[in-house]
């Protein structure tokens, strides 16, 4: 029961932080800065069900942002596809393509998804380059404006309440997802994979949903970034950037979903902040991951939270 | 580690706050987001270094109508997601008075819209020719694109009589592009392609391409597109595969680094640079000569390294801006664009530049030099 308030406190703070963002913001870069790590979050939300549940570690999600956001380009500028339409179906292709990987692999013990994954998410950077006649090759490509109920949605403040509105509802589903039936069974399933398996839970299925489930979160926000941005390359679909995704994981927290969240503020702000540092920023960034992981070996939420429990008692 | 963190945080707060200090004298912003880092770091680095050192020296000698410059630069680690946000910031919160950047095509065209949006002067230093067209208002780009490098090669070409051509280009965004203008401009020459294949830019090895080149019929000539060092273990190859045909390579490798990879084979292949790369052998009554020497020794004199032509390319549209701002006398982004547009025969490190409102650009076909090896060393082509 304390756990459910201390997920509705940390909802109600987040809530609270996304609305007044806009009124402190000095100008509209910080609006941007908090509109990608919005889109960040998301993203890693829905990785971190996949690594804090299920125990596997996906390699390739850039590869599904990248299906997304190409999706939001190419439909609506070669087949005149409506801007919704085409998330929509950036969204299903990136789960289809999820689930029809993860169908043989799940059924495999051991780290067999990283390696998929992997090869899955340079596929499909790879496909993104070559097939320039459609992608624009690794230049990439404009995309057209979304059009929500017949308005141009171009401003910065409007992406903003979107995003901000996509982030407060995953955060909700997630945190009612792990308190429900499913999610019981994933904890199940995280705990001990042959226990789950004696009271009956099918692992591989859950293991299936929970990969598809973030495979169409990555492949949603990609179309998002792609319309928001206004512009799409293959360095979206990179290696480089699912392991940034999986580092957030990582840094935040493994298993807790507001370790998601905070995961994303810093890696997404930090490069910011650091960009002063004018030729130090790598240095000190890497500095910065290296002592999170020293000092915060279980990821910032869950570390922080267990000194202070700690520190109550 | 809080201690640590917050050692950290305001350090870079206290840091800040110096820099914003010495803000009060309202300085010329100049904004730029290079790839100083990642696979463009090459190009990116003397990019940079260009910059600092002319905003350097400009500062030395009293500044622009007045006032200091201010550089402020982000690296975009080839990261083209990264160049777009890093605009946003130079746009939004720096307010920078106009952009020089986007090393990479990538980066150039995700940093597009917000500067078309915000109404910035924007030079960038990209080579693909999908910069400047469609016209943009606010984009301009003073660097030879690729399709004046098809051109070039294919009008020498025609006047040696070459009709039938393998076309070898490299898969990396410069290559594909290359490509693309290259096939677009073919037909204008009477030129025919008889081959057109492909390499990777990580490839050590192109034997096969090169074996299917050799035996394609008619065959007069092979035009590389590539840059790196990609095209020059291909050279190596062409001359192991006993190919004795003339070779010809886009602007992309005009570097003593090419002769040192590609060695004896190097000897009579043929390759586009600017007039940059070869100002040690520029012709005295050379209208380029003077503003080559001068940056080939402003740029070795302080870095203690040799030129490169995307330094000067940075250089040029540093300075069409610098001057276009002087003509205007201020800094008004509306003015400055209208008087960068009106620049004509401004001579600079990549040739001569004439925009006008139809063409962001300015280069014709004569900027770059067709430059041939002789005994190991680059020299303009007879």
């Amino acid at each position: 029961m304390t756990n459910r308030i201390t997920s509705l406190v940390g909802l109600a703070i987040v809530t609270a932080v996304v609305a007044i963002i806009p009124f402190v913001a000095p100008n509209s870069f910080y609006l941007d800065l908090a509109i990608r790590t919005g889109i960040n979050a998301v993203v890693v939300l829905g990785l971190n069900l996949l690594i804090g549940f299920a125990g596997q570690i996906s390699l390739g999600h850039a590869g599904f942002i990248g299906l997304g956001a190409f999706a939001s380009a190419v439909l609506p500028t070669h087949f005149g596809w409506h801007p919704l339409a085409a998330m929509a179906a950036g969204s299903l292709a990136a789960g289809a393509l999820a689930a029809v990987v993860a169908r043989p692999i799940f059924r495999l013990r051991g780290h067999y998804l990283a390696m998929a994954t992997l090869g899955l998410g340079i596929i499909v950077n790879i496909v993104l380059r070559n097939e320039a006649q459609w992608t624009g090759g690794p230049d990439g490509m404009p995309v057209p404006a979304m059009t929500l109920f017949g308005i141009d949605v171009v401003s910065d403040r409007q992406w903003y309440w979107i995003v901000g509105a996509l982030l407060l509802v995953s955060i909700w589903a997630s945190l009612n997802l792990i308190d429900s039936p499913f999610g019981r069974a994933m904890r199940a399933l995280h705990g001990s994979e042959v226990a789950a398996r004696v009271v009956g839970v099918d692992v591989t299925r859950y293991k299936v949903a929970v990969f598809v489930m973030s495979a169409m979160f990555a492949g949603l926000m990609g179309s998002v970034t792609a319309h928001y941005v206004g512009f799409v390359s293959p360095a979206l679909a990179d290696f480089g950037h699912s392991v940034e995704l999986l580092t957030m994981v990582v840094v935040g927290g493994m298993a807790s979903v507001f370790g998601s969240v905070v995961g994303a503020v810093l890696l997404t702000a930090l490069p910011q902040l650091l960009a002063t540092l004018e030729g130090w920023e790598t240095v000190a960034y890497g500095a910065v991951l290296v002592l999170c992981m020293i000092f915060l070996p279980k990821g910032l939420v869950p570390t922080l939270a267990a000194r202070f429990e700690r520190r109550r008692r | 580690m809080r201690g640590v963190f917050k050692t950290l945080v305001g350090g870079i707060v206290l840091a800040a706050g110096i820099a914003q200090a010495a803000l009060a004298v309202e300085p010329i912003k100049v904004g730029s987001v290079l790839s100083v880092t990642g696979a463009a770091a090459y190009l990116g680095d003397p990019e940079l270094k260009t910059l600092q050192m002319y905003v350097k020296k400009l500062n030395a000698e009293g500044g622009l109508l007045g006032r200091p410059l201010e550089l402020v630069h982000y690296d975009d680690g080839s990261d083209a997601n990264k160049a777009n946000a890093f605009a946003k910031r130079l746009v939004d919160d720096d307010k920078v008075d106009f952009i020089v950047g986007g090393t990479t095509t990538g980066s150039t065209m995700s940093m597009v819209p917000i500067v078309e949006k915000a109404g910035v002067p924007f030079m960038s230093l990209a080579g693909a020719v999908v910069v400047v067209e469609p016209v943009k208002k606010w984009v301009f780009k003073a660097s030879t694109t690729d399709r004046i490098a098809a051109e070039r090669v294919l009008y020498d070409m025609k006047q040696r009589g070459i009709t039938k051509i393998a076309l070898l280009s490299d898969t990396s965004g410069f290559g594909q592009s290359g490509r693309t203008q290259t096939l677009s401009v073919l037909a204008k020459y009477g030129v025919s392609l008889v081959a057109d294949e492909t390499f990777g830019t990580k490839d050590t090895d192109a034997t096969p391409q090169l074996t299917k080149i050799r035996n394609a019929p008619g065959i007069q000539a092979i035009f590389v597109f590539g840059f790196g060092q990609g095209p020059a273990l291909v050279t190596k190859n062409i001359r192991q595969l006993g190919i004795d045909l003339p070779v010809y390579h886009a602007h992309g490798v005009g570097s003593d680094e090419f002769i040192r990879i590609a060695g004896p084979a190097a000897e009579g292949v043929k390759a586009l640079a600017p007039a940059l790369m070869i100002a040690d052998h520029l012709a005295d009554g050379d209208p380029q000569k003077p503003v080559v020497s001068a940056y080939v020794k402003t740029y070795t004199d302080t870095w203690k390294e040799g030129v490169s032509m995307f330094g000067g390319q940075a250089h040029d549209n540093f300075f069409i801006v610098v001057d276009a701002i002087r003509r205007a006398g201020t800094t008004d982004k509306a003015k400055v664009r209208e008087e960068i547009e009106k620049t004509s025969k401004w001579i600079g490190t990549g040739g001569e530049v004439n925009m006008s409102a139809t063409d962001h650009m300015g280069f014709d076909l004569w900027g770059l030099r067709l430059l041939e090896v002789k005994n190991g060393v680059w020299v303009e082509a007879k």
